[in-house]
């Protein structure tokens, strides 16, 4: 009786505490790879051009539209208050750039190349090629994990930015053709009340998605087992961990950001 | 020389190696037979370092395994041999050359510039040509296996594990591998570990065949003495009786 209540509470528990010590001691390895050998710059360069070019027409899509929505969103709602669209330009701005850019892209980045990449390196384990990389004088870690990382954290920054202008400019879209705003006032809305650290805000939460979607993958990716399923499961998983992730990491971040005065 | 002793491994509940002990000599081809599940994949693996035992030592060439404790003298250690996995294992998303190659940049100092020549050189070794700039998912079963092959002696190891190398091969290219085994074995005058339960392929390469049963070495002897022993364990296993004292049941739910 006891053996049936407390046996799978207790193995899960195991299971759990295992896989964010193996999670940690991942991390931890790729930092010594990172400073013990040379960085494989053409697998990273692959990489980068995997998750930032192919990603670029979805993410950039997406955020114009969230823009529009934006726009459209404030615009009737100040209608609705002051009888006239009110500081469109601004809300869509700050909207954006601190938030719904870096969390949209980082969301989008982590369905599409995330999922691809825990596939991939799940795949790889199955069919033996990750333990082929050991005997072939290299490591996984150095092979598979580092360059992923690395062009996480070069891609994922500048995905985010062109994201703040196309969510900018689908605003204006709505703004200009739908309610009527001109050009000049929609642009000085935003000049007139953003600051460069509030682009930082956001920028500088680019860089802890992108370490965040990186690790959890490749972890989930190299740490598969069983078969064509176990890929399958490995690939959901690491979505659905790297979403949440980032949006638990986003209400961190901006936390601590708020306090060191970078809102 | 490789010498194994008393080597265990479990993984979770189930036990694998219950202290397993085994020599191999220089320069041989000691084929390593049993059935599924019995340890001998765990078994080659434990010896080039991808599974860690839990107890026993290997030594190769006097090194101990088990002493080595950093990533870079455990690289080293594996220098010593070339690994040809059962389904190839090659690297789906590089041409046939650079799998081939693959190993060079990592094992040893040869220059870029002779990296094609060598792929091309060890492809021929195993019989292919004009195939470099294939992918592997254009290869068939038997060319993947050479390919592997291929790549498993680019960086010229002293000792190649094979790990089931006929599996999943008609008969014809079964014996092609064969004969490749055995010419690579005298061209390259390199120590091998092969596992297999094609019994037909054991006594045409071996030198000695060790049978592996419950994670322990039972026998060990020569294709001939293999063949004429009197320990019912082997004879049931390379006679391939379905009777006799390892029991596989038809129905696996049985008593």
């Amino acid at each position: 009786m006891t053996e049936a209540i407390f046996g799978p509470v207790g193995r899960l528990v195991v299971e759990v505490v295992e896989g964010m010590g193996n999670f940690t001691l991942l991390i931890r390895s790729s930092f010594q790879w990172f400073f013990r050998a040379r960085v494989e710059w053409r697998q990273t360069l692959i990489q980068m051009l995997f998750i930032g070019l192919e990603s670029l027409p979805v993410t950039a899509m997406t955020t114009f539209f969230t823009g529009m929505v934006l726009a459209l969103q404030s615009g009737a709602s100040s209608k609705y208050f002051f009888n006239e669209p009110l500081f469109v330009g601004t809300v869509v701005a700050f909207s954006m750039v601190m938030e719904l850019s870096p969390v949209m892209t980082a969301l989008v980045v982590s369905g599409r190349a995330g999922a691809a990449i825990a596939a991939e390196l799940g795949t790889m384990k199955v069919t033996e090629q990750v333990d082929a990389l050991y005997t072939l004088g290299t490591d996984p870690v150095r092979y598979l994990v580092i360059p992923r990382v690395l062009a996480f954290l070069m891609v994922l920054p500048f995905l985010s930015v062109v994201s703040d202008f196309t969510g900018i400019f689908g605003g204006w879209v709505v703004a200009h053709a739908k309610l009527g705003i001109p050009t000049t006032v929609y642009w000085h809305d935003i000049v007139d009340n953003m600051e460069p650290r509030h682009f930082f805000h956001g920028f500088l939460k680019n860089y802890v998605f992108a370490f965040v979607i990186a690790f959890i993958c490749c972890y989930k990716g190299i740490t598969t087992s069983g078969g064509a399923q176990g890929v399958g499961r490995a690939t959901t998983n690491a979505v659905v961990y790297s979403m949440v992730a980032v949006l638990v990491m986003d209400y961190f971040v901006t936390a601590v950001l708020v306090a060191l005065g970078i809102p | 020389m490789i010498i194994a002793e008393s080597v265990k491994k479990s993984f979770g509940h189930r036990s694998v190696l219950r202290g397993a002990s085994l020599k191999v000599e220089t320069g041989e081809t000691l084929v390593i037979i049993g059935g599924s599940g019995t340890g001998k994949s765990t078994f080659i693996k434990t010896v080039i370092g991808l599974v860690k035992p839990d107890s026993g030592s290997i030594k190769v060439d006097g090194q101990d395994l088990t002493r080595i404790k950093t990533e870079e003298g455990l690289a080293a250690y594996r220098r010593n041999f070339g690994y040809l996995f059962q389904e190839g294992a090659l690297f789906d998303s590089l041409r046939v050359w650079e799998n081939v190659v693959f190993g060079l940049r990592y094992l040893t100092d040869t220059p870029f510039s002779q990296y094609r020549k060598i792929a091309t050189d060890k492809l021929a070794l195993v019989g292919l040509k004009d195939v470099e700039d294939l992918m592997p998912s254009e290869l068939s079963g038997g060319m993947k296996k050479r390919v592997a092959l291929a790549r498993a002696i680019a960086a010229e190891p002293s000792y190649i594990l094979y790990d089931e190398p006929t599996t999943g091969l008609d008969p014809i290219m079964s014996d092609v591998i064969n004969d490749l085994i055995m010419d690579l074995q005298k061209q390259l005058k390199v120590t091998s570990i092969v596992v297999s339960h094609d019994m037909k392929s054991a006594y045409k390469i071996a030198s000695r065949i060790a049978m592996i049963y419950e994670g322990k070495f039972i026998e060990v002897g020569t294709p001939e003495q293999i063949k004429t022993t009197s320990n019912p364990y082997v004879r049931q296993f390379v006679e391939g009786l379905s009777q006799g004292p390892i029991k596989m049941k038809i129905k696996e739910f049985e008593a």
